[in-house]
């Protein structure tokens, strides 16, 4: 592997200890995964806040005790405890010390506590064609997929490194020529007036399935899709699937047509997403029969933009929810949320808000029996196996009343 | 040792017997870091302890978080002695190294060479030496 002189500087450690430690990883893990150089980045999103025992801690610690610092504008990830509000944790009380500490000490190495899944939410926001090195699979997709970002599926451990050297390695989807679709997608089904949230996960949902970690091209979506449809239906493929990048035909910013998605190339494979399946894959997005009794509605996995707040606002109505009612955000949008005036007509009608953290992957519902109802993919996809919550999932509206009923209702 | 090298991806020297997985497998959320074992339910392996294992398997797989998990898996003593690959992984050679840069432990990474991975599958026992250059292998 080619070492440029700035490299062999931080790997001989004269840029500090931290530096160096990042360096030694970070060159090993290029080499075995055939890199030849590295290059700058331009931002780095790490995914590792969330405590996955002693390691996690200690690692991070040893940069600490190196005095290290990251070298390029570091967002951080979803941690595992609600900073903002710490009272609402429901778990056991070691593992909410160390992972506080861990998200601590992120920052103390120079990460912006942002604390979310969508620092594409942010003002750290990339732009198209920067190399940066994201964590977290539903940032990595819309970093790629949306903005048209370069990063490959980087992880816990991984990810710190690369802030600590402002490097990357230069390999897969860094380079333009790896980020041409694969398969070809089309979405045979009547689409126009479907809501569009819903849309979005089903197809996300049977992409991530089909196609594994190719890269799709998929024809037959709205161009009017937003982000916050084009979030849902990244990370709910990122979930199901491995998938890093995808086009939408019209839409995203490398797809204006099927033969740029392609670059001229012959996708290997054609697939039909028709009626039949698309009706399959919603009904089994839910795990509970229509009617069930519900212990709680869960909203915002990915992380809610303040646009699907504005949205959710003049749909809550009295009488007001009838079970709890999360919305999991991250501390830029709840301050904007603040400064707007919408925490106090959101927390009336039943709404807790979960900040930093998110209801998926940390103690922050209260205990409880029952299924919960989402209108998010992801949480859908995980939540009956991984924190064996039964799960309905459906539309915004739905949701909302669903949480009035207490009931799974459908519209 | 036989002559044929293998492409070492984290040194190391180990041997003993073998768990050899039929499937790619991801660390996270598919190994119990306290105990080693696998808790995939969808893998032909499930229940499997890695604990002092040569652990034998095509690939990783899945979630990037499964660094953290190797390193915990490694620090706690559950884990596998040497891991040998047919597809370069930098998930499980990332997990490796930090635990041997903080916990001292080793746990060599090796890719196999193709010729030789009919017969690693089949083994039952498996002596690894990965220098930085190159690894070798005696399996019995």
């Amino acid at each position: 592997m080619k070492l440029a002189h700035k490299d062999q500087a931080l790997l001989d450690g004269r840029e500090g200890a931290g530096a160096q430690f990042a360096m030694e990883l970070l060159v090993q893990f290029a080499e075995a995964v055939g890199a030849p150089e590295l290059i700058d980045t331009e931002s780095v999103h790490v995914d590792g806040c969330i405590y996955k025992g002693q390691a996690s801690l200690d690692f991070v610690e040893a940069f600490v005790q190196r005095k290290g610092k990251v070298r390029v504008p570091t967002t951080l990830n979803t941690g595992s405890i609600n900073l903002c509000a710490p009272h609402g944790y429901f778990g056991p009380s070691d593992l909410k010390a160390a992972s506080t500490r861990l998200m601590l000490a992120y920052a103390e190495l120079g990460g912006q506590p942002t604390f979310t899944c969508a620092p594409y939410q942010t003002i750290y926001r990339p732009r198209f064609g920067q190399q940066i090195a994201w964590g977290e699979s539903n940032a990595i997709v819309f970093a790629n997929s949306v903005i048209g970002a370069r990063t490959n599926r980087y992880g816990d451990f991984l990810d710190l490194c690369c802030a600590m050297t402002g490097r990357v390695p230069y390999y897969g989807l860094h380079l333009v020529e790896n980020r041409r679709a694969q398969i070809a997608v089309e979405v045979d089904v009547d689409v126009s007036a479907m809501d569009r949230q819903v849309l979005c996960v089903v197809v996300g949902h049977i992409v991530g399935k089909q196609c594994g970690n190719r890269i799709p091209a998929i024809i037959g979506l709205p161009a009017s899709l937003t982000d916050d449809d084009l979030k849902a239906l990244g990370a709910v493929a990122a979930s199901a699937g491995s998938v890093a990048l995808f086009h939408v035909v019209g839409r995203t910013p490398e797809a204006k047509t099927l033969d740029e998605a392609c670059q001229n190339v012959r996708p290997q494979e054609v697939i039909t997403i028709g009626e039949r399946e698309f009706e399959d894959t919603l009904r089994h997005l839910s795990t509970v029969d229509d009617g069930s009794p519900l212990r709680a509605v869960s909203l915002g996995t990915p992380h809610y933009s303040l646009q699907e707040f504005e949205q959710l606002l003049p749909m809550l109505k009295a009488p007001r929810a009838a079970v709890d009612v999360y919305i999991s955000t991250g501390r830029q949008v709840f301050s904007e949320l603040q400064s707007l005036g919408m925490v106090a007509p959101l927390e009336a009608w039943g709404v807790t808000l979960i900040v930093d953290a998110c209801t998926y992957n940390s103690p922050s519902m209260r205990e409880g029996a029952g299924p919960v109802m989402t209108n998010s993919g992801k949480w859908a996809y995980y939540a009956p196996n991984n924190l064996g919550i039964e799960t309905a999932f459906g539309s915004t509206a739905e949701c909302v009343v669903s949480a009035q009923a207490g009931r799974v209702v459908r519209l | 040792m036989s002559t044929i090298s293998h492409r070492t991806l984290v040194s190391g020297t180990a041997e003993g017997a073998t768990l050899v997985l039929h499937e790619a497998l991801s660390f996270s959320g598919g190994v119990d870091p306290r105990t080693g074992k696998i808790t995939d339910r969808w893998h032909p392996q499930h229940g499997a302890l890695m604990e002092g294992r040569i652990l034998v398997l095509p690939a990783g797989r899945g979630s990037s978080s499964g660094s953290p998990v190797l390193a915990e898996v490694l620090r706690l003593s559950k884990g596998p002695k040497a891991i040998l690959l047919r597809e370069a992984d930098g998930i499980l050679v990332t997990g490796s190294l930090v635990a041997r840069a903080l916990y001292r432990t080793e746990c060599p990474v090796v890719v196999v060479a193709p010729e030789s991975w009919g017969a690693v599958m089949k083994a039952t026992w498996i002596a690894v030496r990965a220098a930085a250059e190159a690894a070798y292998l005696e399996i019995g």
